[in-house]
C-alpha cells in the first residue's frame, strides 16, 4: 500500500471561488492509502512545494497527489517537487480540477463534488503506480531544413553559424523560393534581390550547409534526435559538379515555347533552362517533359556546345538516405487559383492579373524588363484597379477561397499602388478595399504615405463584378462611404489573390506525424509560447507553413526556430519519455493489431521460444515495442484483442481504478 | 430611432440569415443589378436589419426593386445572403393587413402586350397575400 499525500490547490479564486478547497483536503483525507492532505493557495509556489516536501518527509510518502490546474501546466512542476523530496517523479498524479471543472462550473456545491471524485480518482490511480526510469537516446547532430526559401534559408544559416551541419532541400531547380520573386519588398522598398541573393550565396558558400536542390523529402522514420530521411534528388540530367552555369546550351536549345514557372507564365523559358540570372545552385536542368532528345531521342544539341560535358541524358532520380537529429519545415505557400473566381474575369482577360504577377511585370528581371504593360496588348495602362482579398476572408465559399486574412495582402497592395503612381504620375490608381490591416513597424505610415503623399484612391468597398468589353476592362464596385455603385473602365485589374500553405505540406504532415489545421498550416506546439515547435518532438516550424506571415516576421521566425535546433543538437543524449508501451508476450497472440494501428512504426515481431507446461518448447510470434521509437499515444493498448498491449503510467488496472472511483 | 428586437428576431428567423456574418465588404451591392433603382441597396438591407432599423425598409419601394436574382447570394463571400434578408422583409410587408405592392385593378395600367403571363402569376405571388 502507498502512503499517499493529498495536496489541494486554490490556484487564489480560480478554483477556490467555485470550488469549496476544505471540503475537498477533508474527503480525501480518509480514501484509501491518503495518510496526509491539506490545501494551500498556489501550490505551485515557491512556499506550496516546500510544503510538498516537508509533508513528504514527515509522513514518509510514496504517492503524491496534486489537486490543480491540468497537467500540461504544473505537471513538470511537481514532478521536480518530487525528485526533490526523493521520491521518482512518476509517483506524481495531478486530479485536474481548475479546468476541468473549477473554471466550467458556476455552482460551489456540484463543483466541489467533482472536485471531490477527480481526487479519488487521481488517489486510485496513485495507488497502482510504480516508480519509471526514462531511457536515454543519442542525438545526431546534423539538421534537416525542408524548403529553401527565405525562411529555409535563414534557418540553416543560423544553424550552420551554430557550428552543426545543415542540409536544405529545395524541390524546385533553385533556392530562392517566393521572395527571389518579388520586385521590392515593404515597407522600405529595398529590391528584393538585393537583399535575398547575398544570403541565397552565403548558404551555397558555407561548408556546414548542403543544398539539395530538384530534390524531395520521400520518407521520414525514426523520432527526435535520430530522424531517418530519405531525399529523392531528381535527375536534371545535367552534372551538377561539372556545369559551370554558362548558359550557352540555354541559347541554342531548340524548344523555346515552354511557359517559364518564375515569371508565372508570362514568357518563355527553354526546355534547358537557369530560372534565373542569381539561381543557387547555378546549374542548368532539363524539363523532360519538353526536351525532345529525353521524349524521342532526338537533338542532343545543348551536350554539343556544352565545353564542360556537364549534359547527362542518362541521369537517374538519386535517393540520398541519411540520418538528422532535428527536422525544420520551412514549405511556404503559394497564391490560390483565380480560376473560380469568375466574377473577376481571371480567366477571360489576360490584363486581370494577380499581385504575384504584377510583382514579375514591374520587376527589372521580369518579362517586360520592368515596363508595366498591359499583358494582352503591350500598351501602357492609365487607369489601375486593385482589389483586395479576393478569396480572403472568404467563409461561403470553401472550394474557392480561405476563410482567413492572408495578412500580407494590405501591405503589398500599397506598395504596388504606390509604386505605380512613383513610377507613372498619369495614372490614376483604385484600391477596393473591405478594411485595411497595417499594423506593424512603419506599416501604417507606409500606407497613409499611399494615399496622401502618392493620391492612390482608396475606395471602402468591393468589386462585384468585372466585364472586359473592347479593350477595357468594365469594373462595377461598391463604394460604400459614398454609398453609390461605381463604374469604372480599367486598363488592368490586379487581384490580391488569396495565399495557401504549399500543396506539398500534408503529405510531409504525414510523414513526419506533425499535426496541422483544417487550412494544412503546420500546427504550434503552443499558440504562445511555443510557436516555432510542432507538437512532434524534434520537428520545428519556420515561415508560412506555421500560417501567413510577412518577410521580417519569417526571418524572425526562422532564427527562432534555429535557436531551438540548436538547443537540441547540443545536447549529447536525450531523456526520452518512459509512459511507453509494453507487450506481455504470455498473452500476444501475435495478431498485428498494434502494429497496423502504431503511427510512430514502434512495434515489430519476435519469433521466440517458450515452454510449455508439458515441458516440450514452442515458437511463437510475439510483439516487442522499441522505446525510444514509441511516443505512448496509447493506439495499440486499445487495438490489442487479447490485452496484452499496456502503456506504463497509464496501465489498464490503472485506468480502471480510476473508472471505478469515479463511479463508485 | 426606434429599433424593433421582435421583428428582428422575426425577420432573421424567415430568411435564415446570420446578419452578423456580415464583413461590410458591399459586394452584394457592387454585384447589384438592380442598384440604381434602390433607396436602400443589398449591403444597407443586411446592416439595417442587423441594428433592428426595420421600418424605413418596410416602407420602401426598394422592397420591389430587387430582382431576386441572387447575384449577392452567390458572390457574398461570408455566406449572409442579402437577397434572403429583402425577401423576408418585403414578406414581412406584405404579411401586414392591407399593405399589398399593388391590387389586381392596378395591374391593367402597367401591362404591356408582350407581358409574359407566367410573369403576373409571379408577381401576384411577390407582392399581395
Amino acid at each position: 500500500m502507498q502512503r499517499v499525500g493529498v495536496f489541494v490547490c486554490w490556484c487564489g479564486s480560480n478554483i477556490a471561488g467555485t470550488v469549496d478547497v476544505q471540503a475537498v483536503s477533508e474527503a480525501l483525507k480518509n480514501e484509501p492509502g491518503v495518510v496526509f492532505s491539506a490545501n494551500y493557495q498556489y501550490m505551485c509556489s515557491q512556499a506550496g512545494q516546500e510544503m510538498i516536501k516537508t509533508a513528504v518527509k514527515e509522513h514518509h510518502l510514496t504517492g503524491i497527489v496534486v489537486c490543480s490546474c491540468s497537467p500540461r501546466m504544473h505537471e513538470a512542476t511537481f514532478r521536480k517537487t518530487a525528485v526533490a523530496a526523493g521520491l521518482n517523479p512518476y509517483m506524481v498524479e495531478i486530479a485536474n480540477i481548475r479546468e476541468q471543472c473549477s473554471w466550467v462550473h458556476k455552482d460551489v456545491t456540484a463543483g466541489t463534488e467533482k472536485a471531490i471524485i477527480l481526487g479519488k480518482a487521481a488517489i486510485a490511480k496513485v495507488n497502482l503506480n510504480t516508480p519509471l526510469t526514462p531511457g536515454e537516446s543519442p542525438v545526431t547532430k546534423r539538421a534537416l531544413v525542408i524548403g529553401g526559401g527565405i525562411a529555409g534559408i535563414q534557418t540553416a544559416l543560423d544553424i550552420a553559424d551554430a557550428g552543426f551541419p545543415v542540409d536544405v532541400v529545395e524541390k524546385q531547380p533553385t533556392i530562392g523560393g517566393k521572395m527571389a520573386q518579388l520586385d521590392k519588398t515593404f515597407p522600405t522598398l529595398d529590391c528584393a534581390a538585393c537583399i535575398l541573393t547575398p544570403k541565397m550565396v552565403d548558404v551555397a558558400q558555407n561548408d556546414k550547409i548542403r543544398i539539395f536542390s530538384y530534390s524531395e523529402v520521400t520518407d521520414v522514420r525514426g523520432f527526435v534526435g535520430n530522424f531517418d530521411v530519405t531525399i529523392k534528388k531528381k535527375a536534371r540530367f545535367v552534372k551538377e559538379d561539372v556545369c559551370t552555369g554558362c548558359g550557352a546550351c540555354v541559347e541554342k536549345c531548340p524548344m523555346k515555347k515552354i511557359p517559364n514557372e518564375f515569371n508565372l507564365g508570362m514568357d518563355n523559358r527553354h526546355a534547358i533552362y537557369i530560372p534565373f540570372a542569381q539561381a543557387v545552385p547555378k546549374v542548368a536542368t532539363i524539363d523532360p517533359d519538353a526536351c525532345n532528345m529525353l521524349k524521342n531521342g532526338k537533338c542532343g544539341i545543348c551536350s554539343k556546345v556544352c565545353a564542360a560535358g556537364a549534359i547527362d541524358y542518362k541521369q537517374k532520380d538519386e535517393i540520398i538516405e541519411e540520418t538528422y537529429g532535428a527536422i525544420v519545415v520551412a514549405t511556404g505557400f503559394n497564391p490560390i487559383s483565380m480560376e473560380k473566381f469568375d466574377e473577376y474575369a481571371y480567366s477571360q482577360s489576360k490584363d486581370v492579373i494577380t499581385s504575384l504577377e504584377f510583382e514579375r511585370l514591374t520587376n527589372a528581371a521580369g518579362p517586360t524588363a520592368g515596363m508595366l504593360v498591359r499583358p494582352s496588348d503591350g500598351k501602357h495602362p492609365h487607369t489601375l484597379v486593385f482589389v483586395q482579398c479576393v478569396g480572403s476572408r472568404c467563409e461561403s465559399c470553401a472550394e474557392k477561397g480561405k476563410e482567413y486574412c492572408s495578412k500580407i495582402c494590405c501591405m503589398y497592395t500599397a506598395k504596388h499602388a504606390m509604386l505605380t503612381r512613383d513610377k507613372y504620375p498619369d495614372t490614376e490608381v483604385y484600391v477596393f478595399y473591405v478594411d485595411v490591416r497595417t499594423p506593424g513597424k512603419n506599416f501604417d505610415e507606409f500606407y497613409r504615405r499611399a494615399v496622401e503623399e502618392y493620391g492612390v484612391k482608396y475606395v471602402k468597398g468591393m468589386v462585384g463584378k468585372i466585364v472586359p468589353e473592347g479593350d477595357k476592362l468594365k469594373v462595377q464596385a461598391s463604394d460604400l462611404i459614398a454609398n453609390k455603385q461605381l463604374h469604372l473602365d480599367a486598363d488592368l485589374v490586379v487581384l490580391a489573390a488569396a495565399i495557401e500553405p504549399d500543396h506539398s505540406a500534408r503529405p510531409l504532415a504525414t510523414m513526419l506525424t506533425a499535426s496541422m489545421d483544417t487550412n494544412d498550416f503546420f500546427t504550434e506546439a503552443h499558440p504562445k509560447l511555443r510557436p516555432v515547435e510542432s507538437p512532434t518532438a524534434g520537428v520545428f516550424l519556420s515561415g508560412t507553413c506555421q500560417g501567413p506571415k510577412d518577410i521580417p516576421e519569417t526571418v524572425s521566425q526562422a532564427g527562432a526556430a534555429a535557436s531551438k535546433v540548436i538547443g537540441l543538437l547540443v545536447k549529447d543524449k536525450l531523456t526520452g519519455n518512459p509512459c511507453v508501451a509494453i507487450a506481455n508476450e504470455l498473452t500476444c497472440n501475435g495478431c498485428s493489431s498494434c502494429e497496423r494501428v502504431c503511427p510512430y512504426g514502434a512495434i515489430s515481431y519476435l519469433d521466440k521460444e517458450f515452454r510449455m507446461p508439458d515441458r516440450t518448447t514452442k515458437i511463437r510470434r510475439v510483439a516487442s515495442v522499441n522505446p525510444a521509437v514509441c511516443q505512448g499515444c496509447g493506439a495499440c493498448t486499445v487495438a490489442c484483442p487479447s490485452g496484452a498491449m499496456d502503456l506504463n503510467g497509464f496501465m489498464n488496472n490503472q485506468i480502471m481504478a480510476e473508472v471505478d472511483a469515479i463511479c463508485k | 430611432m426606434k429599433h424593433n428586437n421582435d421583428l428582428r428576431e422575426e425577420i432573421l428567423r424567415m430568411s435564415g440569415v446570420d446578419t452578423a456574418k456580415c464583413m461590410k465588404c458591399g459586394k452584394c451591392s457592387a454585384t447589384c443589378p438592380a442598384y440604381d433603382e434602390m433607396e436602400y441597396h443589398p449591403h444597407q438591407f443586411v446592416g439595417m436589419v442587423e441594428i433592428g432599423e426595420i421600418e424605413p425598409l418596410l416602407s420602401s419601394e426598394s422592397l420591389y426593386k430587387c430582382l431576386s436574382c441572387f447575384a449577392c447570394v452567390d458572390r457574398c463571400p461570408r455566406g449572409v445572403a442579402p437577397a434572403k434578408v429583402v425577401e423576408a422583409v418585403r414578406l414581412t410587408a406584405i404579411r401586414r393587413q392591407g399593405a399589398n405592392h399593388m391590387t389586381a385593378n392596378d395591374v391593367p395600367l402597367i401591362l404591356e402586350t408582350d407581358t409574359p403571363p407566367q410573369l403576373l402569376v409571379s408577381a401576384f405571388r411577390k407582392y399581395t397575400k
